[in-house]
């Protein structure tokens, strides 16, 4: 990781470590770490909690890692944005081989611990889940298709899906649905952001959806993932995996969620426009995901007092 | 290198080597825990 030699008068000196920090993506991490968190926490069974705490670490150091991968693979493109350009790599900090061996290592642990103290099933599927982000969404479909957000949705769809197979041991129809639900829920919170929030994509050749496909087509795309999201959110307690408390839940913010997402999906951009409603849908997304998963974790916990007869 | 930069560069050693220092503890100690922990399972 470490080397003093001299590439650039700037990397004279050996690089602060809290830009290693800065690489694994601490703030995309938080989320990372809430929903794995939840998956574990709304998993039927018992595990050790030292053990579900080092899964959740695991986790935490796999986003880290392939974050960190990310980071090395898109340092031109981050130099030539404005929000992106003061990073390690482009702010000239940090060598960028340091970025790539730093990134393997911290995945390489990551799946060697979660094997070691959890299982190998979670351990593969967390090695799936870096590679995912890393090679497939990163190095392959992230500058090739206006889809890539769906995509990059799949990355972010896992860590709910290893916290609860790192209790469970096994994968079933309730894993999968939690991963689905952040893999539908990603497009329209995302690209409600990019509706109102002017970024340089075009300009390194990333293809965001409203900059290659025009807005019209963007909000058309947001409608449907918002509706496809609806039934898979309520499936959990639709097959009978969780009791009323996700259930009403779940019914109420797919309704407001949709309620939000249709009136900004059939409108277009007046001349002066404040975007309050996509401002208002992307607020609403976030605090969606979060009450949705709390309430999974407060289902399971009124279910093991009792309280759900 | 001026003093400075000598400095300079030494205390960056010295915060990367804490940093160092500091997780090779935690980890020694989690896997310690991990070790009873699994052991107590089974």
């Amino acid at each position: 990781m470490a080397s003093t030699a001299p590439q650039s008068p700037a990397q004279a000196l050996p690089t602060e470590w809290r830009d290693f920090f800065t690489l694994t993506k601490p703030r995309v991490m938080t989320l990372v770490i809430f929903t794995a968190i939840c998956g574990a926490l709304a998993a039927p069974g018992a595990i050790h909690p030292v053990l579900a705490f080092t899964a959740i670490l695991a986790i935490a150091m796999g986003a880290g890692g392939s974050a960190a991968l990310n980071h090395w693979w898109e340092a031109d493109i981050d130099a030539g944005m404005k929000r992106t350009m003061n990073r390690p790599l482009p702010g000239g900090r940090m060598r960028r081989e340091d970025a790539r061996d730093f990134g393997v290592f911290l995945s390489g642990v990551s799946v060697a611990l979660m094997g070691v103290a959890v299982g190998w099933l979670a351990a593969a599927l967390l090695l799936a889940a870096i590679v995912y982000y890393a090679v497939i969404y990163t190095m392959w479909l992230k500058p090739r298709t206006p889809q890539n957000i769906v995509i990059g949705g799949g990355a972010g769809a896992f860590p709910p899906l290893i916290g609860w197979i790192a209790v469970t041991g096994e994968i079933t129809a309730m894993p999968l649905l939690l991963f689905a639900i952040i893999f539908f829920w990603t497009p329209p919170h995302f690209w409600a952001l990019a509706l109102f929030v002017q970024s340089d994509y075009a300009k390194v050749g990333i293809p965001m959806l409203p900059v290659v496909a025009g807005e019209r087509a963007t909000r058309r795309q947001i409608m449907i993932y918002t509706l496809v999201l609806a039934p898979i959110a309520v499936a959990p307690w639709a097959i009978g995996a969780t009791g009323w408390v996700y259930g009403s839940v779940a019914v109420v913010l797919s309704v407001l969620f949709a309620a939000l997402a249709l009136p900004g999906g059939a409108r277009m951009r007046a001349e002066v426009d404040a975007m309050t409603p996509e401002k208002t849908l992307f607020r609403f997304s976030i605090v969606y995901l979060f009450v949705l998963f709390a309430a999974l974790v407060a289902d399971r916990v009124a279910a093991n007092l009792g309280w759900l007869a | 290198m001026s003093p400075e930069e000598e400095a300079e560069f030494r205390r960056r050693q010295k915060s990367r080597n804490l940093v160092v220092a500091g997780t090779l503890l935690f980890f020694a100690v989690l896997f310690y825990a991990i070790t009873i922990a699994r052991i107590g399972d089974g």
